[in-house]
């Protein structure tokens, strides 16, 4: 309020010095509706970026710090951390443990969510648009059942599924006797992640199908198109950025995901150890925080290498806007259809 | 009650762009005004500006003698009714309308007691408890007046009130609004993008262009007599004919056919100018009539206006547009003479560095 | 021409048969995956016999007693609360206070920062911050207390709430605020009687967000808290192992029935009266 009604006597003083000059004008352009004014505004915010500073961007920013250091919890480094550079880094690059919980993470992540999750979501949402009433609220239920129960509980359901001698999934393939974990630690995991989380991914193509605008599809229709060239030319180019939040949103929860330990524990012989798993076993339970630091700066690396490859993918779609792509596909179909 | 006086007024943007450039103007008590223009013009701009929702870069705004230039919205004494009418959803008509009164620390019942007589006066008295999402779209509307009378301001401001209404209900509610504001007598400013709107209802009317007002007057002199090409175009449900011209040998030649100069114009031999004749203003004839000054040409289309059919007749270089009643309907194709009305055309100066500009006598 | 006709409707027909077919077996078959780890749920909590087996050895409620009498039962469900509602509370507060002052005071690079902060925050409240965040708190004399379990979570769960609830505001028009500013509202008033009631059914949808997330949350009370008295469920519900490492089933089951039940009723309450909330996507 104050900024925005200065009288107009103001500007000269204001003018004198170029950059306050600007200041006065964009503070003018601000469409501050409430009339808050900067101050109040930095007030309104202030709280929740001291908590997020000192909660999340410091630990963030500690890890590197860390992570050149050699700091046990226990042994003579645990009062005594000495700097080692990046030592920490050269031994984690090098460890074939390291490397393989970073390969088992891109399976994870490759298998349980950017295919998994996703094509099963989409799938489901897509579905969903004409299934008859009872499947589709069966269905919906049990999806988002598996989604929203605590993450404790769907651990010990799959426990309780996946039981040598008593396992409902043993009984239903008469397959008694089968230990699943330790036969098959990895196919495990990612089916438990694709069943716990394909109903984010649902619910988000959900949303984002009703956006398709129904003319379009019609347009389609007409000129002949079968449901998958619907999907092919009209609806995917329209729910394309989407499906880029998606991926990039699923990606990184599942990189970071640490349920994988509940069920297997990382193991058996770190088969499915997974770099979440490995730094807590080092971390926390090994008690080795310089090189738990480190390897856990690279899982942060890694997972801006992925954040910055989504945004530059959903930024490159801006110049033609998804709605324009997806009319002219439906022209260029209709014309392929008619000639 | 009260006067609005603008002088200097300009809202410039930080990126440059200036959205109201130098506009003075003065409205009168009660006055019931319209700034119209297409849209970017700046009248909303002007309007948002008159409220204090933007503040002025330079210049002053007074109402009834105050300076209210460096007033926050809320000290100028005034109502505006938005053009989504911005009622509150979580409110019932009854707080919607009382809300200003709530702000005024006016009490609960005397609030109630007011915003019930103003609903009553507009016929809202059976929605009282209702939610605005229950309600027609001229039903909100007459709650958003309702909530901007009840406050009892000084002047009224309206953005775009009947936009939002389809094309019958608008009908009606333009005449209503007029009936309103003619019985309360405030004064009043009101945005539009549409001519016939601001013809209809305007005491007098500010028509906008590229942040300037292009031209102020009642709605009788801005039809008659547009001060440029710009207005000329912008106002009249059919845009006026627009023809290049030039002085030779007395008569203007328009290429292919010539016409006398108008009455009352001051023009010199070789002048070019820019002829102006509103649609409505040509008379038709299938036949050669005796005045040589008729212009002949061929029927290109017609449309069907209801009780007068537009025909686009292609005559020399040019297509003329002419409004003629339905008995009048020519055939397609056919040879058609059409008739200037004397005193109605119009000239323009075709040259710069004043192009476009009504020429005066 | 016409028997041509009829062979290409005749093999139309074969083909929407065969996918109709498909279609079912497919569907059948996501029903029996999705359903059956939750049958284990549904049925061992009323189990006189409670295994790992998915099956009703006859019905009784003798489990839940079991569960009632046992003493970590209710302090465990109270620190649940405790910490997920204290989350929550927090969470609602400062991301309405920052969403709304961001949505509408322009801020340079407001879109960036925002985004960066959701990336960062989606790997902090995983494992890859643990390590400082478990050091930090050890600094601050915060470790082994709730109040630091729930900073740390806030922390985590802020940025996506803010996120969410910014998109929320952005789509109300400001021309309520402005309307009511016209008739002379000052800013707290406008706060108050305007935008606090438009915005509730978006704080009440983060707000059922945060406590869910940190009523599921395992990880973070499991590293930071030591203490018994003070672990949530989701903790405690690994300690129901007998001497011998078995689990004791009838704990357990009904422990995850009792636990599971509030997330989801709240999460269908908010479904139910707002729908879900990540409509917009994310702005590249």
């Amino acid at each position: 309020m104050t900024l925005t009604s200065k009288p107009a006597e103001a500007e000269p003083t204001a003018a004198a010095l170029p950059g306050a000059a600007d200041v006065v004008q964009r503070a003018r352009h601000d469409p501050d509706v409430a009339g808050l004014g900067r101050g109040r505004a930095t007030v309104f915010v202030a709280p929740a970026l001291v908590i997020v500073a000192v909660f999340l961007v410091f630990p963030a920013i500690w890890t590197l710090y860390l992570g050149l250091l050699d700091y046990s919890l226990t042994g003579a480094t645990a009062q005594d951390p000495s700097f080692v550079g990046s030592q920490n880094y050269t031994d984690a690059l090098s460890d074939p443990v390291f490397t393989k919980a970073l390969y088992l993470t891109l399976l994870y992540v490759g298998f349980s969510a950017v295919i998994g999750q996703n094509i099963l979501g989409f799938l489901l949402a897509w579905y969903f648009r004409t299934a008859p009433r009872a499947v589709r609220s069966t269905l919906n239920v049990l999806v988002l059942l598996a989604w929203i129960l605590p993450g404790s509980v769907v651990a010990f359901l799959w426990q309780a599924l996946l039981d040598r001698q008593n396992g409902s999934l043993n009984a239903l393939l008469h397959t008694t006797g089968t230990a699943w974990t330790i036969d098959h630690p990895m196919a495990v995991i990612v089916i438990f992640n694709i069943w716990r989380g394909a109903a984010f991914s649902m619910l988000l193509y959900a949303a984002a199908l009703n956006t398709v605008p129904t003319s379009h599809l019609e347009v389609a229709r007409m000129a002949g198109a079968r449901p998958w060239q619907q999907l092919r030319d009209i609806v995917l180019p329209t729910v394309r950025r989407h499906v880029l939040t998606n991926t990039l949103l699923i990606t990184l929860w599942t990189f970071n995901d640490f349920t994988p330990y509940l069920l297997t524990g990382g193991g058996p012989d770190h088969r499915s150890e997974t770099l979440p798993v490995y730094i807590y076993k080092t971390a926390i339970l090994g008690g080795h925080l310089g090189y738990g630091s480190a390897i856990s700066l690279l899982l942060l690396l890694a997972n801006l290498v992925i954040a910055v490859f989504y945004i530059r993918l959903l930024r490159g779609g801006d110049d033609e806007s998804a709605l324009r792509k997806a009319e002219r596909k439906a022209r260029r179909a209709e014309a392929a259809v008619a000639s | 009650m009260a006067t609005v006086e603008l002088s200097g007024l300009v809202k410039q943007y930080p990126n440059g762009v200036r959205g109201v450039d130098g506009v003075d103007l003065s409205i009168g008590d009660g006055e019931f005004f319209a700034l119209l223009g297409p849209s970017g013009c700046g009248k909303t701009t002007l309007l948002r500006t008159l409220a204090g929702l933007e503040a002025a870069t330079e210049g002053t705004i007074s109402i009834g003698d105050q300076d209210v230039t460096a007033l926050p919205p809320g000290d100028r004494d005034i109502a505006m009714v938005f053009q989504d009418y911005a009622l509150f959803p979580h409110m019932t008509v009854t707080d919607n309308i009382a809300y200003p009164l709530r702000i005024k620390r006016i009490g609960k019942s005397e609030r109630v007691a007011r915003a019930t007589e103003t609903a009553e006066g507009l016929s809202l008295g059976t929605l009282m408890q209702r939610r605005p999402s229950q309600l027609s779209g001229g039903q909100q509307q007459r709650v958003a007046l309702a909530r901007a009378i009840a406050c009892h301001p000084r002047v009224f401001l309206f953005d775009e009130p009947l936009s939002n209404l389809d094309a019958r209900l608008r009908l009606e509610a333009r005449t209503f609004l007029k009936k309103l504001q003619q019985s309360l007598g405030v004064t009043t400013v009101f945005v539009t993008h549409d001519q016939a709107e601001a013809l209809a209802m305007a005491d007098r009317m500010a028509v906008m262009e590229s942040g300037r007002i292009r031209q102020i007057g009642t709605p009788r002199e801005v039809f008659q007599r547009p001060a440029s090409t710009f207005v000329a175009n912008f106002i009249g449900a059919t845009p006026m004919n627009l023809i290049d011209a030039q002085l030779v040998s007395g008569r203007l030649d328009l290429g292919g056919f010539t016409l006398p100069v108008p009455d009352g114009f001051a023009v010199s031999e070789g002048d070019k100018v820019v002829y102006g004749l509103r649609p409505e203003y040509l008379s038709y004839s299938a036949t050669a009539p005796t005045s040589k000054d008729a212009v002949q040409g061929t029927v290109a289309t017609v449309e069907n206006l209801g009780v007068n059919v537009l025909v686009a007749v292609d005559a020399g270089e040019h297509s003329l547009r002419a409004v003629l009643p339905e008995a009048d309907e020519p055939a397609l194709g056919s040879t058609a003479w059409l008739t200037p009305a004397p005193g109605r055309a119009l000239l323009y100066r075709g040259a710069p560095p004043s192009s476009g500009e009504l020429i005066g006598s | 021409m016409t028997a041509g006709m009829r062979a290409s409707s005749g093999g139309y027909v074969v083909r929407r048969v065969l996918g109709r077919i498909v279609l079912y077996a497919g569907i059948c078959v996501l029903t029996v995956f999705f359903a059956l780890p939750l049958l284990w749920l549904a049925l061992t909590p009323f189990s006189k016999h409670p295994s790992y087996q998915a099956t009703l050895s006859g019905l009784t409620l003798e489990n839940f007693r079991k569960l009632f009498d046992n003493p970590q039962t209710w302090p465990s469900l109270r620190n649940s609360i405790y910490l997920a509602g204290g989350s929550a509370v927090l969470v609602i507060v400062l991301a309405a206070l920052a969403s709304y002052a961001l949505s509408r005071v322009r801020v340079p690079g407001r879109d960036q920062l925002l985004y960066a902060l959701l990336l960062l925050s989606s790997i902090v409240t995983g494992t890859a911050a643990m390590v400082p965040i478990f050091l930090m708190l050890y600094q601050l004399n915060l470790l082994d207390r709730q109040s630091g379990v729930i900073l740390v979570l806030t922390g985590g769960l802020l940025p996506a709430a803010v996120f969410m609830l910014k998109d929320f505001v952005d789509s109300i028009p400001r021309s309520y605020e402005e309307s009511a500013r016209v008739f002379g509202a000052k800013p707290g008033q406008i706060l108050r009687h305007i935008v606090l009631p438009l915005i509730r059914p978006g704080m009440a949808t983060v707000g059922v967000w945060a406590l869910v997330q940190v009523w599921g949350n395992f990880l973070v009370p499991y590293v930071l808290l030591s203490n018994p008295d003070k672990q949530p469920a989701a903790v405690v519900m690994y300690t129901f192992y007998d001497a011998g490492g078995q689990p004791n089933f009838a704990l357990i089951s009904t422990f995850a029935l009792v636990y599971s039940v509030p997330v989801v009723v709240l999460y269908l309450f908010v479904n139910k009266r707002y729908g879900f909330a990540f409509q917009g996507g994310i702005k590249g």
